[in-house]
């Protein structure tokens, strides 16, 4: 079985959807704080386990040396992450293009989240720990959200 | 992922969402998502490099011209994985102290998995044992294989994970082990196909649902892409 096949499979499962799609008008790109939201269940320290079912997220700082990705599900690649974090976790792309002006800044916070989740409602996360992570990219005065998938 | 676009959408941030499983990304409707055909786990599409990456986020960040949404645009780029391509890769000497021939396969991978982290840094090993232990968890594995109940062999945490520590070690030794990095699941399938190590997990795995265990005990040994029926007489 190959991804595309994978795909299909996945891609049939429930998913929540909200009645309206919210918008935010975004700043210019070149003045926008960057903040990289994953859920590649990535941790700072060394812990490589992260239980399926757990809706919660880790605070990634800018700078984190020693990351960990714990994503409990064995259905996708992981070579790629240990060739290059930046497959995953786009980092040191981000700070490129800030220092060649096209975006404002890079966070000093970063987010990950696990995806792959067994409850497709989600309801922990729109509820709880959502507005929890966007409280902390808040504080750090974040504009604009790249989100990537695991 | 697109769920969760949308809570930091209402919390006042603009987002956008790079996407590898169209059907989610449609039936989330975040408000603006780049999908990518490439391998799942790689989603900015290639390692190490770091062009192909950021035309890949500054794609995505073009979707904020957009007036109004859902915005859903194809990234015009595919990278298939390599399912079904083992890896072709020499096989180290194993032990020789007359254990049984998976365990001893994997004390022979240990300095290549050593090399990848002194290359590399970054090892997804650990969430129930260390590299160090695979070759006793393959001990296990072994004993399951042989007709014993999982139940019985003395796991020291949930199978699923050090069945996946078991192969994100081999995977990470493989890429000491290859002349090139390995594509996408590649090492996934020489670990399944070509090492004792994977296919005695398979060998488990098979037994694990003859004898009516729990689903997610067996049907998450290995990944969904190496569910190859095998012989077991």
């Amino acid at each position: 079985m190959s991804d595309e096949q994978l795909r299909t499979t996945l891609g049939g499962l429930k998913s929540f959807t909200f009645d309206d799609v919210p918008w935010t008008t975004p700043k210019p790109l070149h003045e926008s704080r960057v903040a990289i939201v994953t859920t590649a269940g990535l941790r700072v320290e060394s812990n490589a386990d992260w239980n399926a079912g757990d809706q919660g997220f880790t605070q990634i700082p800018h700078d984190a040396e020693n990351l960990t990705l714990a994503h409990y599900s064995p259905n996708f690649d992981r070579v790629g992450w240990v060739l290059d974090k930046n497959v995953v976790f786009p980092i040191d792309r981000l700070h490129e293009l800030a220092e060649d002006g096209i975006i404002g800044s890079v966070a000093k916070t970063h987010v990950s989240f696990m995806g792959a989740q067994p409850d497709h409602t989600l309801e922990t996360i729109r509820l709880d720990s959502g507005p929890a992570a966007a409280k902390l990219l808040t504080d750090d005065e974040v504009d604009l959200v790249l989100l990537t998938p695991v | 992922m697109g769920t969760l676009a949308s809570v930091l959408e209402k919390a006042g941030f603009a987002t956008v969402a790079l996407s590898s499983i169209r059907g989610q990304i449609e039936t989330t409707a975040p408000p603006r998502a780049l999908h990518c055909e490439f391998p799942l786990g790689r989603p900015l599409g290639k390692p190490n490099e770091p062009e192909f990456q950021r035309k890949v986020i500054t794609t995505a960040f073009s979707l904020l011209e957009q007036p109004s949404g859902p915005v859903l645009v194809d990234y015009p780029i595919s990278i298939d994985d390599d399912a079904d391509t083992p890896l072709s890769c020499p096989i180290p000497p194993a032990d020789t102290s007359g254990r049984n021939p998976a365990a001893a396969e994997a004390l022979g991978l240990l300095p290549a998995w050593r090399r990848t982290q002194d290359n590399y840094g970054r090892s997804t090993v650990g969430k129930v044992v260390t590299a160090e232990q695979v070759p006793d968890m393959l001990d296990l594995f072994a004993q399951i294989a042989d007709g014993e109940s999982w139940e019985d062999v003395g796991f020291p945490g949930d199978p699923t994970k050090i069945a996946a520590d078991i192969k994100n070690f081999y995977e990470e030794a493989a890429i000491s082990l290859a002349d090139t990095p390995p594509s996408a699941r590649r090492a996934e399938s020489w670990f399944v196909t070509e090492t004792l190590g994977g296919k005695t997990i398979q060998t488990a795995r098979i037994k694990m649902k003859e004898a009516d265990v729990n689903f997610y005990f067996w049907y998450y040994l290995l990944p969904m892409t190496q569910h190859h029926a095998i012989d077991t007489n």
